[in-house]
């Protein structure tokens, strides 16, 4: 086949990717889009398998039948509830299989043939053109370097990102000197780059290149606390696609740079809209610990006294004389497994005409957009499910919006008290409903470890207990109304 | 280098491309973008398979090739499965 059909059926890949994360801006349109872009992937694979005649086929079909096999069970038997785990694993295999490309690519490009470990750290000498002609070399060899140190990096960042979100790793570890550890990490990494740049035949050097890589992306993930994996996991997103699109321009090929870089941005993008919801810097999340609070805030002096607790039933009574009420979901509603009891809930409501939707914070679950998944497995309609900026300018015509499993989001010290840590993080504003409803177990705090104001207010009505059991007999309660 | 012009031109394209389009889609649909953006990265396969190495390759590339192509394709596979069962449950009323 020519290379000009190949790359002309790249492009028609690279259109149909574009068409597909197109298709992913509508809800109607998603399933065609993801479709669409599984078929630009086919169309890629295929013309590439076509293309290559001279390559070892059993290496080929045994990766594929092994990834096909993996990929296919992880994605059939994954609960919705993990998903931010898998997205941490395939970021991190996206980084594995572009730095494994760049490393073989060094390895045929360079004519290293060696036999033996000792032989294979000796230095070699290649041939001044392996990776293209002056200054196009350089170039070369420095994308497999880059790709090699990024690939890497979101490699075992992602490893770790994922057995943090499993708990696996509950406690952080850094270096000795955070940050300036690991910029001295990445600045002996790119030294490491020059030496290659100035010998290409230099071994030691690429192996440390990929040691140091390595580490640097263990050490970057390590100090940030599980609440944060959300933004973590965003931001490998993009090193992937980053990774992907660097290994487009070491093997010459516009359809993985054309992927790469949508890849990148999303992640990109998705980083920043967390960060946003957070009222944080990334800098601040990446290195840096939620800022102490200036004066501790007594929390018996806020609750006090002033706390109104509730039972279900009274609840109930409250909801079937209601117009419009307004469900906030956190994550503890998911770890209740909550999820199809608010949704019955929520129906029985409806079924006595009331108006009910869900107000839905950025970081409500462990990654952009979580909560909404998990609410939809619920068989909760998506255009009942409504982002904070939509959904703030209702609360004051709402009657009764109920609290699950949500604590910090609801925070009105992030909105009123100027020199609270959360000072200045978006939020919704449920405290100007009529009444509000908080179902939860006690008066802890959130991560961000602040009493919450909300809870002592004269319009709040706090439910003690697990979020499912309180549900279910709000429901059973008012459907004897 | 002309070459290298060039994909440097669609590189920096795409990303302008990227940017506005990842930017309209809807918070309720940044799950399914996510993983539904694993599996794009996953093209990487095609670069697997172009450096996965012939028989006369140094064993080290083979298996570099084998590992390449197994990672990329769990991200196929996995990805726009996965995408495809969260987004079959969006349903509207």
């Amino acid at each position: 086949m020519s290379g000009n059909l190949v790359n002309f059926i790249y492009l028609v890949a690279g259109v149909l990717f574009i068409l597909g994360v197109k298709g992913l801006t509508k809800p109607k349109t998603a399933v065609r889009g993801n479709f669409l872009s599984a078929l630009g992937m086919l169309v890629a694979v295929v013309v590439t398998l076509f293309n290559i005649n001279d390559v070892d086929f059993i290496y080929v079909i045994a990766g594929v039948a092994l990834g096909g096999i993996v990929g296919a069970l992880m994605a059939l038997r994954v609960q919705m509830t993990s998903i931010p785990q898998m997205v941490a694993l395939l970021n991190g295999f996206g980084g594995g299989a572009s730095l494994s490309i760049a490393l073989a690519e060094y390895i045929t490009r360079a004519g290293i043939k060696s036999t033996s470990v000792i032989d294979f750290f000796q230095p070699k000498i290649v041939a001044s053109n392996a990776f293209g002609e002056g200054v196009e070399g350089t170039i070369g060899l420095v994308s497999i370097c880059l790709t090699v140190l990024i690939g890497a990096v979101t490699l075992t960042g992602s490893l770790v990102a994922f057995s943090k979100l499993q708990e696996w790793m509950k406690k952080s570890y850094g270096l000795p000197g955070g940050p300036i550890g690991n910029g001295i990490l990445l600045l002996s990494a790119l030294t490491a780059i020059v030496l290659l740049v100035i010998n290409p035949g230099n071994m030691v050097a690429m192996v440390t290149i990929l040691g140091l890589a390595l580490l640097l992306g263990l050490f970057l993930v390590m100090p940030i606390g599980g609440a944060d994996m959300p933004v973590v996991i965003a931001l490998l997103n993009s090193y992937s696609g980053i990774a992907a699109a660097l290994a487009g321009f070491i093997l010459g090929n516009t359809v993985l740079i054309i992927a790469g870089s949508l890849v990148g941005t999303s992640g990109l993008i998705l980083t920043r809209i967390m960060c946003v919801a957070m009222n944080r810097s990334l800098a601040n999340v990446l290195f840096g610990k939620m800022a102490a609070s200036g004066e501790i805030i007594d929390a018996d002096e806020i609750y006090a006294g002033k706390v109104t607790s509730a039972q279900p039933d009274e609840v109930a009574m409250l909801l079937e004389t209601a117009q419009r009420v307004v469900i906030v979901p956190g994550y503890g509603m998911a770890m209740a497994q909550a999820q199809h009891a608010v949704r019955e809930l929520a129906d029985a409501m409806e079924a006595k005409g009331v108006e009910v939707e869900y107000g839905i914070h950025p970081v409500a679950g462990r990654m952009p957009g979580h909560m909404n998944v998990l609410l939809a497995e619920a068989e909760v309609p998506y255009d009942k499910l409504v982002e904070m900026d939509r959904i703030n300018p209702t609360f004051e015509d709402t009657d009764v919006v109920i609290v699950i499993g949500a604590n910090d989001v609801t925070n009105p010290m992030a909105r009123d008290v100027e020199g609270s840590p959360i000072y200045g993080m978006p939020i919704l504003n449920v405290d100007k409903a009529k009444t509000v409803v908080v179902i939860k177990r006690s008066l802890s705090p959130g991560f961000a470890g602040l009493p919450n104001p909300l809870f002592a207010m004269d319009h709040t009505l706090m439910v003690y207990g697990d979020g499912k059991k309180a549900v279910v007999e709000m429901t059973m309660a008012l459907n004897q109304l | 280098m002309e070459t290298l012009i060039l994909l440097l031109a669609l590189f920096v394209l795409a990303l302008f491309l990227g940017v506005e389009l990842i930017t309209k889609v809807p918070p309720t649909l940044h799950t399914p973008l996510m993983s539904g953006t694993n599996a794009i990265s996953g093209i990487t396969l095609v670069g697997a398979l172009l450096a996965a190495g012939t028989e006369s390759s140094p064993m080290l590339v083979n298996w570099l090739g084998f590992i390449a192509v197994t990672l990329a394709t769990i991200n196929v596979v996995g990805g726009y499965l996965v995408t495809n069962r969260m987004l079959a449950m969006f349903k509207r009323k």
